[in-house]
This record gives structure tokens, sequence and C-alpha cells, in this order.
């Protein structure tokens, strides 16, 4: 038995479902409005990033002279995609640990977890910072990961929890019967079954790393400047269509990446 | 079968992965940014590397490499977006940096919280390139910590084509142009603005003078569009969805250039002039370098094409015959002596700064 | 709960230990500074000198103060019913009608947050100026005949916020989602449910931890939001997240401004725990 729900258009012949469709297109366009918008002025002929002049291609150029911007971007990849591997690994055992297990001490790991998405950006930077600097610590790229993970954790925690919670253990149960070792069972029962959620929890966590501004300003050292610092750090002269042309690159590439992946998996499916 | 254990092999766990961690916490410990903080004088014995704090594209393409090329320093700079953010940060320890640009009143700020070093003059030669307007300014009246970078003012920027001329404050507050004023979200220069247009000074700490500037302001503010940073400010002016704007000169100079329509004055009766500065935290790690760099910005031709990269204005008399004809143009890039005689330098007001920031919260909630 | 273990065990320790050390080092340690700061007396140009001072506390209780935590609390509030609204229709879709390119399509919805919030939030202000597309297009289908305020408003505020947001819901609400067992949904069918009944009885119940995930996960950083009610709001709404921001660096006021944080993370901690024991199965597990 699996979970059989047919490709997007199938099903789509009943009014409610018709709506729903609708409904979803028009979120998506929600989404992806600004996007629309910051593509069109990676165009623009003059410095702008709001009124357009004319089109030109000159900022595609600007970024590949633009050496602070590529080394920021370089930065924020290698801090998001650390932080988020180390961040989904100790969130999803933490879900695991809180949604599986009843104990003594629970309802004070509860609220820790939450407890660590309450306090606000400037008082985390501020506070690790201070600490960093009590405890020796050099500031860089590491302090920015160490930071990253810190406050993604409980976001993966929870987004996890949310795919365990009333979860079929049958599976799992069928397999420890069969002589499977518990880290067998997780590794090739369990874990496929929360993938979804994991991911969910890796995308959310990613995501709040990449565009992190103030914590990593207070925890970043020399050379470490991530790309959101970068950018906020334009305000004060006006923010370059170089990182218009910098993001649609992004965009594109994501995209392309996504529905070639998706593809390419859907024909392993099928074959 | 499983085992239940009590909590003392959890806590065996916590202090394993405790050990683990101090461990980490050691290998971390090993300085993966720039080596050694000096130890200040010895001419030489300094590693060839530069670390720049500094505002987003505030040097101009070929600042750095000229100074790389000339000293063979190695320069990194990294950015931060205001000055309050660089002071908390340096006062909670963040180190490593050599040359630091903070505006006016944060160096007196810096001053009094000690987290500058001083400045060896011997080692800045090109200082005589300043001009006298901008020496020993009230912030750091003689130069001990500070070096001019770039200045300007603080003016409205308006639509000359739609709404004719104006001259002083109180165009900010006509209620003809209802819905289409913004001011700067900046409280030094927005309550200043309503202390200037009352006559008095924008360094007031003066109890009534500032109750006044705030029923001002909470005049003015059903009026407002709101309060942005300057660069939101310009492009609004440009297309039209504002027609008075209060800016930075260099924005104003920008949108100027762009649409003939718009114009910007120095309000009556005063307003402000900022002076951006250039200085070396305490603990940099590599003061004489930093000294060099400052050097290299005072040189006639980097300050010229420093300038005419920001527009803004430059502090450096040498450099300003190299300016682009097109700034200098511009009647408000070098106002004359009648104009500069009634622009104030923002200081520092101490104590009273936190009245001034609750006046502002109190204004915005209105 | 069925299958759950009781006691502690070294499993259940091993599944702890990393998260405990990492947030017991770096979010407890400089929590606990927080919270001396808060007792302690700003410099007049920054830094503390530690001590007993309960009188930041007591300014926390300034009516002018009181009304932005409340008035933030009332947006976050909305915000999440927003975010509620739009995001579970739209798990909804991409679970049950995506097929094979759910994975595409909730990827699809992350993919604009990988592009820095100023330039979206700026791409707004474009889209929603006087002679932006939004008006353009409003005045096109002759619903308006002359251009809209609609930018740097307290609702272009609500709509930033419901932008930046979205995700939150979304993800938690997909992984709950994700599990479900369609055979679920055809038992219900063939005992003569109808759509409705067999949503609101079957699938909503079972989708209640995404739920309660995805409020947390919107209203938490909603209440903390600094940087939209500046750029879509022209700065003329001031949330607790500016408030306290502005305590640390322009007031330079790191006690008071630890204090505020204090009391708005008590807030939103009593918040989240009513909540849950409230709309979730009575006890915390049940999320």
């Amino acid at each position: 038995m699996t979970v059989k729900t047919g490709p997007v258009h199938k099903g789509v012949s009943r009014l409610p479902d018709r709506a729903l469709l609708l409904l979803a297109a028009l979120v998506y366009l929600f989404l992806y409005a600004p996007i629309a918008v910051l593509i069109a002025f990676s165009f623009n002929s003059s410095r702008s990033t709001q009124v357009w002049t004319g089109f030109s291609t000159q900022w595609y150029g600007e970024l590949l002279r633009d050496q602070s911007v590529l080394d920021a971007f370089e930065t924020s990849m290698i801090v998001g995609v650390t932080a988020t591997a180390i961040s989904t690994v100790i969130g999803t055992l933490a879900a695991l640990a809180l949604s599986r297990h009843r104990f003594r001490g629970q309802t004070v790991a509860d609220s820790a977890i939450y407890a660590a998405t309450v306090m606000p950006e400037i008082v985390v930077g501020v506070s690790l910072l201070v600490f960093f600097v009590a405890a020796g610590f050099a500031l860089g790229v590491t302090t920015i990961i160490i930071a990253h993970v810190a406050f993604t954790i409980s976001f993966v925690t929870i987004v996890v929890r949310a795919r365990l919670s009333g979860m079929d253990r049958s599976l799992e149960e069928a397999a420890q019967d069969l002589g499977a070792t518990p880290v067998e069972t997780f590794l090739r029962v369990t874990l496929p079954l929360i993938l979804p959620g994991v991911m969910a929890g890796a995308l959310l966590a990613f995501t709040l790393s990449f565009d992190d501004f103030v914590i990593t300003f207070f925890v970043s050292g020399v050379g470490s400047s991530t790309l959101p610092l970068k950018i906020y750090s334009m305000i004060k002269f006006g923010v370059s269509p170089v990182i218009n042309a910098l993001s649609t690159v992004i965009l594109l590439v994501t995209v392309v990446l996504i529905f070639g992946g998706s593809k390419i998996f859907m024909r392993k499916e099928d074959a | 079968m499983e085992r239940t254990y009590t909590r003392r092999s959890f806590l065996k766990a916590v202090g394993a992965a405790g050990v683990a961690g101090s461990t980490l916490s050691i290998l971390a410990c090993q300085p993966n940014t720039t080596p050694q903080q000096g130890g200040g004088g010895g001419g030489g014995s300094e590693e060839k590397q530069l670390n720049l704090y500094n505002w987003s594209d505030y040097v101009a393409e070929s600042t750095i490499p000229s100074f790389e090329e000339k000293t063979g320093i190695k320069v990194t700079q990294d950015f931060y977006s205001s000055n309050e953010e660089l002071l908390a940060k340096l006062q909670a320890g963040g180190t490593g940096y050599d040359v630091i640009v903070p505006s006016d009143y944060m160096v007196s700020i810096m001053i009094k919280s000690d987290v500058l070093q001083p400045l060896d003059m011997d080692k800045i030669p090109n200082f005589e390139n300043i001009g006298e307007n901008f020496r020993g300014l009230p912030y750091d009246p003689d130069n001990e910590y500070s070096v001019p970078y770039q200045w300007g003012t603080t003016g409205l920027l308006y639509n000359r084509a739609e709404i004719g001329e104006i001259d002083s404050w109180d165009a900010a507050w006509d209620p003809q142009f209802d819905g289409k004023i913004a001011m700067l979200n900046d409280v030094r220069e927005t309550l200043g603005a309503a202390l200037y247009k009352l006559g008095y000074s924008v360094n007031s700490t003066d109890p009534d003078e500032l109750a006044e500037a705030e029923a001002e302001l909470k005049k003015q503010k059903p009026l407002l569009r709101g309060y942005f940073a300057s660069t939101e400010v310009r492009p609004a002016v440009i297309n039209g969805d504002l027609l008075i704007g209060h800016v930075y000169s260099g924005d104003a100079f920008l949108a100027v250039s762009e649409n003939p329509d718009l114009d910007y004055i120095i309000p009556k009766p005063r307003a402000t002039r900022w002076t951006d500065n250039m200085s070396i935290p305490k603990g940099a790690p590599h003061p004489d370098n930093a000294h060099k760099f400052i050097n290299h910005i005072l040189d006639a031709e980097v300050g010229a094409k420093l300038s005419n990269y920001t527009y803004y204005s430059t502090p450096n008399e040498a450099a300003l015959p190299m300016i682009d004809e097109a700034l200098k143009k511009i009647p408000t890039y070098s106002p004359p002596p009648e104009v500069f005689d009634r622009l104030e330098v923002i200081e520092d007001t101490g104590e009273a700064t936190r009245e001034y920031e609750r006046i502002f919260t109190e204004v915005k909630s209105a | 709960m069925e299958g759950q273990r009781s006691g502690w065990s070294l499993r259940l320790a091993a599944l702890l230990a990393p998260v405990t050390f990492w947030l017991g080092l770096f979010f407890v340690v400089p929590l606990l500074l927080i919270l001396a700061y808060s007792f302690g007396t700003s410099g007049v140009y920054g830094g503390i000198t530690l001590g007993f001072n309960p009188s930041n506390y007591l300014k926390v209780f300034d009516p002018l103060y009181l009304e932005i935590i409340v008035r933030t609390f009332v947006i976050a509030g909305i915000n999440t019913l927003l975010c509620l609204a739009l995001g579970y229709p739209l798990a909804y879709f991409i679970v049950f009608k995506g097929g094979g390119w759910r994975t595409a399509l909730i990827l699809m919805v992350m993919v604009p947050f990988w592009t820095s919030l100023l330039i979206r939030a700026y791409a707004w202000v474009v889209i929603l100026s006087g002679n932006g597309l939004a008006n353009k297009t409003l005045q096109f289908l002759g619903i308006t005949d002359e251009p809209l305020n609609l930018i740097f408003t307290p609702q272009a505020v609500l709509m930033g916020m419901l932008y930046s947001y979205l995700p939150f819901m979304v993800l938690p609400l997909y992984a709950a989602l994700e599990k479900f067992d369609v055979r679920l949904k055809e038992a219900a069918n063939d005992l003569g449910a109808n759509r409705w009944q067999t949503f609101w009885r079957v699938t909503f119940p079972i989708s209640m931890p995404g739920v309660i995930a995805g409020s947390i996960l919107v209203f938490i950083p909603s209440a903390g939001e600094f940087v939209i009610p500046d750029l879509l709001g022209g700065s003329q709404t001031v949330f607790t997240g500016n408030l306290i921001r502005n305590q640390f660096l322009q007031a330079r006021d790191w006690a008071f401004g630890s204090a505020l944080s204090v009391m708005l993370a008590v807030l939103l901690l009593g918040a989240i725990l009513f909540y849950i024991r409230k709309v979730g199965t009575g006890k915390l597990e049940g999320v």
C-alpha cells in the first residue's frame, strides 16, 4: 500500500478542488510578486532598485567583479549548510526524545525548547558576543555557525515533533520484531518515514540562517561577513541592483535544481 | 531488553558531552581570523594586513586596490549598518578591527566609553590636506581620536517644479503637502528639525525646548508618509510619490542629477552638517597599518576619487579641485560661508539621549 | 500515549545530550547574562554595572511601553490567524493534490525566502506605491479611479508580516499532513461521510499538531518583529521588537532593554504553555 495521490490535474474536477487550486495559485502569486519585481530591477539601467530607468545587463557584470558580494555569499552558504546540518541532527534527536518518551523533567525540557525561540535577536546577539569574548572564543565563521545552530535547533525540533505526533508505529515495531537493532530500525524505517518532517525542519533552519542579520552581526569576526551583513549595510547609500542580480541567479539555479531533481526522481519512481 | 538507567547515567552522558564540548571550545579558540593582536609601536613588525570596518559602498573602486598596491598590505573589509550597532559590538568586546568609520556624535560617545585609541598624527602627514572648517570639531577638538572622512548636510529634497521654491523647515509642516512629506528615521535629525524650526539648537537638553519640539513632531505626524532612511526617501521623491523629503546631501545630489525638477535646500534658520570620521578602536591588531590607511585616504587624489564615487562632500581641501564638475556645480555641495555658518554639528547629549529616544518613541506611537 | 517509553534510559539521555549541551551552553548561559543585566544599571554611554536594581522592571509598566507590548501581541495574533487561513489550504493542496511534485511545491514556497527580506520589501514598495502595479491594476479593472494609499500603512505592515511568516506556518502543517494515511479518508467516505465531514472530523484533528506548531512558530517571531514595521510601515508603528532594539542601540540602556526582553520572554512562554494546554491534548507532549 502506498499513499496514492495523482498528479496535480487529477481530481480537480469538482468545485472545492478548483477553489483549492485557485487559492494555492493565488498564494504562490502573492509569494512571487515581489520576486518578479526584484528580477526586473536586476536589469535596471540606473543604480536604483525602486525607480526604473531602462534596460541593462550591467549589474550582472558588476556582480562578477564585486568580490565583497561574492565572498559574502560564499560565507553565507558555508554557514547555512553547516549550521543546518548540525541543527537538523540535534533537533531531530531532541524531537524523538520528547515525542516518544515520558519522563520526569519533560515539562522543563519542552519549555526550554520553546524558550529558545522567544528571546529577541538583539538580546541573543549581544549576550552571545559577551559570552564568546568572556570564554575566549575567537570571532569568526565558527562563532556564527555556533550561534545559528543555537537559534535554529528549536525550530527543527518543533517541526519534526509535528510530524512525529500520532505517527503510526507499526512499521517500526514490525522491524524490531524481525530482529533489527534500534539503530537499524531508525536508519531504515523511522528516518524514511519522518523524512518529510526532517526536511521541512531543515528547510526552515536554512532559511532562518541564510537571511539572519542581527545575531550574525554581533558574533561575526573579521573577514566573516555574510550576505545579510553586506546587504543591510547598503541601506545607508542604497542597495544596488547587484544584489538583485545575485538573487536572480540564486533563484534561477535553485528552481532548475528543484524541478530537474523532481523530474529525475519521478522518472526513477516510475521505472 | 532495555535496562532503565538512573538520573546518574544521564548526568554521565551530559558530562561526556560536556567534555566533548570543552574540547570543541578549545579548538574553536584557535584564531581563525587574523592572528595576534599586534603589541603597538615597533615599526615593521606588524603583518601586512588591515581590517577595515566600514559602511557598504563607502570606498571607491580604486581606494583599496591603490592602497594594497602602494603598501603591499592586504585589506579585509567588513560591514556594519549603523553607528549604534558598531558601538554595541565594540562595547560587548567585539575586536579585530583596525579602522572604523563612526559619525561625529558617535566619536564623542566612543571616546567617553573608552573604545578608541589615540591617533599618532606624526604618522598621518596628509592631515594637512584637511580644510580648516573640518579640523577640531566639537566632538574631538584636538583630533586626538578621529580624522574626517566625508561630510555632508541634512536638508530638504523637494519637487521644485510642483511646489515652487521653499526655504525653511516650515515647508515640512505645511498641510497643503499632506501625505507627501517624509522625515528621517533618525531621532537626532528629526527631533533636530523640530528644534531648528523653533529656533533652538539641535543639541538642546532643555526640557521645555524638548517638550515644544515633541509637540511640533506630533503636529507633523499626520501629514507624514512616515520616517525613513535617506536612501528610501530619494526614489520616492524622484518618482513623485513624495513632494518633500528629509534627506542627506549625498542622496539629494544623486536625485537632483537624475531629475532636474528636483532641488535641495539647506533650510532656514539652521540645519545639520554631519561628518563621518576614521578612528582606530582599542585593541586593533595592526595600528601601524591603520595609520597608513588613514593617511592614504587623506591623499588629495584618493580623497577626490572617493567623493566622486560617494557623491558626498569632501573635507579634503586639496582634493576639491579634482571633484567632478557636475558635483561642484551644485551650490549646496560646497556651501558659501553665509550658508555654512547656519550649519550646526550634532553633539552627544549625554543623559538627555534617553529622553530624546523616549520622545521619538512616543511620537511614533501616537 | 501509545508507544511511549516511560522513565529515563540511556537512549533518552543520548537523544537529549546534544541539544542539552548546545542550548545549555549557547542559550542558557547568555540568557543568565541578560537576566543579570536586567537587574543592573546602565551607564550613560552604554555598558552596565551589575547589581540589584529592580527599577528596570518597574519602567516596563509605563503606559507608553505597555501600549506597545499590547499592540504587538494583538498584531502577532492577527498575523497568526491570517497565516493559518492562508497557509492551511496551501499545505493541504501541496500534500493531497501535489502528487509527485509535492517536494518541488514545498520547496518553491521557501525559495523566495532565500533572497534578502530587504530587497523583497523594497519590491513591495514598488508594487504598492502610488503609480505601482497594484494601483495600476485596480484602476485598469475599474475598481478605483485614483491611486490608493497602500504602502506605509498599518495594513501594509500586516500584509508584510503575513508575507514573512507564511512559511513558518506552511512547513509544520506540511510535516503534519504529510503523514496522513489516505485510507482513513477512504474509510470515512465509505462510511458515508461527505467531504466536509471527512475534513473536520478526520483530517483536521490529525493535522492539529501542525496547526499548533505553526501557530507557535508564527506568533513568537511576530512578537519580536522589527524590520517590517520600518520598511513597509514608514516606521510609524512601534512594536516591542523596535522598542527593545532601540534600548540596546540608540538609548544605550542595556539594563532596561534586558528587562523588557525578559518580560517579553515570560509573557510569550506563558502564552505558549497556555495555548498548548488549551488547544492541544491537554498535555505538552501531545504536540
